[in-house]
């Protein structure tokens, strides 16, 4: 309860929505620090009982608002794993520019010191048109490794090896990159450790988020504090109640998709979101598959990972499934989540992954085509394919908020599940 | 179709010219990145056209392997299925049979290869190679040549340039209706004298109202002598697999950066730099971009490759390349064959004889990317108009 009250007092976040000044859109000067104003949050619709938002978010960058949930591109130091920059604005309209970068993906290329010198992130990778979020963990590339984590640091297994990360290295990059948004180190566990460890996390973590506050250089005005405590309820509110009561401007939910069950996660989630003042973003990580975003939704989340995108792109696979949420697709194959184009039925197939797509993939491009380059493994196939699937899991969130703003966000989570499941029957029985 | 090669500037033996293909109108001279199986690694078709890539080159045995010559006619040729609207050319296939595959035996009828699909003896004739060309549908197709190694000597040579000459008879009568022609191919030698004065004499023999095209030639350095010798076409892989295997070629940042940046897709303004202003801009173009151009390149450097006149064009070239001046012999004498007079940027004492192993220093492999080619070449073509 102190934690509430202290951060009433210290909010100094509108609730009221932000408007986009489309006209105003200037790039940033050489060397300027993007991340140097305040971030704004305001919630732009809600609903009574129900924990699902609409939310604006705004990095003060000159760039537009965010309206949330949204999708946070996943990167490879800061760029996306396929995608070009200058393919990105194929796929990423002005409302979802939000992209993720691990700190740790700049552990072995040019120093902190360069980087810095360079401008920063937003300046390295040439985006200046887009919005960065940094946290440890991306999942793929970078996953925690909590038996090696100890008091000094968090442990990760990285594309350089193992590696144990202090707060004070771990500030070092971030103050260099200068992201828009920042998320603390955290002390991630399974769902299968013990009380005891669930609790070292949290103490940890809520150590390590004092301490990285204190090295920020730009007074922390960008944090999203971190908050994991495991499959432990009791714990999860311990660390969720703490974090509340430091001076952060959003949240960020670690330990998530890491063997905890959906009905665990459910209650996991709605455990902490009930305790986080509304006005904060919250974002979450190693939750990604439709089903788990629109659970995540429901409970409350704002910003998710991409990293379904990424492994679906890899399989040579490409996301089909209807945005329309007033159509309920029944016992259709054709209606699965997605299709894999390695199959030798798109051999012949000139038509686009879906019809009425405005993507460049599907502007462009055939399946077969796609599948041509699949089977000789040409990478082009992988550029076409991230393009198409972050489109179309673009297309979802933005669904979803139109739902959210319709207040049928039920409903649209409900018959998203329902034709799932009688898509799933369906291809049971005809096997 | 009515195909023109219109030549719009020279000087001495260098020409620039317009070439008029079914599917696009050429500036040579020019350079054709080597899309083996209907993409150039890792670039969008809209990318090829904004760094100013004209023509691709797709390789016939591997298109006829997969996906197969029948299904690019059934989906409607290659430019369809590529959705690529500018030109396309395809080789005869048999440099691909006889460079990879062991067991290619050349005889008057044409290649016999062992099947890759199920081992059984296969015969690709000239005819053959025109059918399948056309049915991919490519703007220029190659009439199929007997290839021989470069270091074979003596008889062998003379019975494979006349085999050669009787093959092109045989594509000439078997395309008689198709909307494509043939182009001339001179091969390189091993060694670089040789191989510049085959290039000289070929493209003193050739007619000046057709383009030529030197086959496998794609360093800058080659590119510069053959194009002040009067050849107008290059292809090489070099580019595209710099891109591919590019880790090992680049510095350790580039190195590891996500696929998405290789390839070098920054917006560089060509005009642009041919702005006064520029003269004396010590930036890169983009200082936050990691591709080659940037960080090796000042927009002074570049803002001089655009704005020298022919003669100078390649000597300041040969400068940036050599700065010590050790210009490789067989430039100095290439050169002057090609009536330019380099001795600005020779040094006097020194001519130590460089060969292909100077060229595969990571230095100038640096020099090299899809867009240096693009804009070398452009540049190059505005200099002699
Ligand atoms: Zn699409
Ligand atoms: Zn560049």
């Amino acid at each position: 309860m102190l934690g509430l009250l202290c951060e009433l007092v210290v909010g100094r976040l509108s609730m009221l929505p932000i408007l986009n000044n489309l006209a105003n859109r200037a790039w940033p000067k050489t060397g300027e620090r993007e991340a140097e104003a305040a971030m704004k949050f305001g919630i732009k619709a809600w609903r009574n009982g129900g924990r699902e938002r609409v939310g604006s978010l705004d990095l003060c960058n000159n760039n537009n608002a965010i309206e949330t949930p949204a999708l946070v591109l996943t990167t490879r130091k800061g760029l996306p794993t396929y995608i070009s920059p200058d393919l990105l604005p194929f796929v990423a309209s002005s409302d979802s520019c939000l992209l993720h970068a691990s700190p740790l993906h700049f552990l072995e290329t040019a120093s902190p010191k360069t980087i810095s010198n360079i401008g920063g992130l937003h300046q390295l990778v040439s985006l200046h048109d887009y919005s960065f979020t940094a946290a440890p963990r991306d999942s793929i590339l970078c996953l925690p490794e909590y038996e090696s984590t100890n008091k000094m640091g968090a442990s990760f297994e990285t594309t350089c090896g193992r590696r144990l990360i202090k707060p004070a290295e771990y500030m070092e990059l971030v103050s260099a990159l200068n992201p828009n948004l920042w998320a603390t180190l955290a002390d991630e566990v399974p769902a299968w450790v013990s009380e005891k460890r669930n609790k070292t996390s949290v103490d940890r973590t809520v150590r390590w988020l004092d301490e990285c506050m204190a090295l920020d250089k730009v007074g922390s005005r960008n944090v999203l504090g971190a908050i994991v405590g495991g499959s432990s309820i009791e714990q999860r509110i311990r660390c969720a109640q703490e974090v509340t009561r430091r001076n952060v401007s959003g949240y960020w939910l670690g330990g998530f998709g890491l063997g905890e069950t959906m009905d665990e996660r459910t209650a996991l989630l709605c455990a902490v979101t009930d305790i986080l003042p509304k006005e904060r973003p919250r974002q979450i990580s190693g939750l990604d598959l439709p089903e788990e975003v629109l659970e995540g939704v429901a409970s409350g989340i704002d910003l998710f990972d991409s990293t379904y995108i990424y492994h679906l792109t890899l399989g040579g696979c490409a996301l089909t499934f209807p945005l329309n949420r007033s159509e309920r697709h029944i016992s259709d194959a054709g209606n699965d989540i997605k299709i894999n184009l390695k199959a030798t039925m798109y051999r012949k197939d000139t038509s686009p992954i879906i019809d009425d797509c405005q993507c460049y993939t599907c502007q462009n491009h055939t399946r077969a085509y796609i599948n041509h380059l699949l089977n000789v493994h040409e990478m082009l196939a992988q550029i076409l394919l991230e393009i198409h699937n972050t489109h179309h899991y673009l297309g979802f969130f933005r669904a979803i908020r139109e739902a959210i703003k319709e207040g049928q966000f039920d409903l649209f989570h409900e018959n998203f599940v329902e034709s799932r499941h009688d898509h799933l029957t369906a291809v049971a029985a005809n096997s | 179709m009515a195909l023109r090669f219109e030549v719009l500037g020279r000087f001495n033996r260098a020409r620039a010219a317009k070439l008029t293909l079914p599917h696009f109108i050429c500036q040579t001279p020019l350079f054709m990145p080597v899309g083996t199986q209907g993409t150039i690694k890792g670039l969008t078709t809209n990318q090829l056209e904004e760094i100013g890539c004209q023509i691709i080159l797709g390789n016939t045995y591997h298109l006829e392997l997969r996906p197969g010559s029948d299904l690019i006619d059934e989906l409607g040729g290659l430019h369809k299925i590529m959705n690529w609207p500018r030109a396309l050319l395809t080789d005869s296939g048999g440099f691909q049979m006889v460079s990879l595959l062991h067991l290619a035996d050349i005889t008057e009828k044409g290649v016999t290869f062992q099947s890759p699909v199920d081992g059984k003896p296969m015969l690709l004739t000239p005819e053959q190679s025109i059918e399948i060309q056309n049915r991919i549908g490519a703007d220029i197709i190659m009439a199929l040549d007997d290839v021989v190694k470069t270091t074979i000597t003596g008889p062998r040579i003379e019975e494979a340039m006349y085999r050669t000459l009787r093959w092109i008879d045989r594509c000439i009568a078997e395309i008689y209706a198709l909307e494509a022609w043939l182009t001339a191919i001179c091969l390189g030698g091993e060694d670089k004298d040789s191989f510049w004065r085959v290039v000289a004499q070929c493209t003193a023999a050739l007619p000046e109202d057709k383009p030529r095209y030197v086959m496998g030639v794609g360093y800058p350095l080659d590119i510069v002598v053959c194009s002040a010798l009067g050849a107008d076409m290059y292809d090489c892989v070099y580019p595209t697999r710099t891109a591919r295997f590019g880790t090992a070629l680049v510095p350790e940042l580039v190195k590891t950066l996500p696929n998405a940046l290789r390839g070098c897709n920054m917006n560089m303004g060509i005009l642009k730099l041919k702005q006064n202003a520029m003269a004396n801009d010590v930036r890169p173009i983009d200082p936050s971009c990691m591709c080659m151009v940037c960080k090796n390149y000042s927009r002074a450097y570049l803002h001089s490759l655009v704005t020298k006149d022919a003669m100078g064009f390649v000597r300041e070239f040969l400068k940036n390349m050599f700065p010590k001046g050790d210009v490789p012999e067989w430039v100095c004498n290439a050169m002057e064959v090609a009536g330019i007079d380099i001795t600005a940027c020779c040094s006097p004492f020194s001519a130590p004889k460089i060969g292909l192993e100077a060229l595969a220093t990571p230095k100038i492999q640096q020099h090299f990317s899809q867009k240096n080619i693009h804009s070398l070449l452009s540049s190059i073509d505005q200099k002699l108009k």
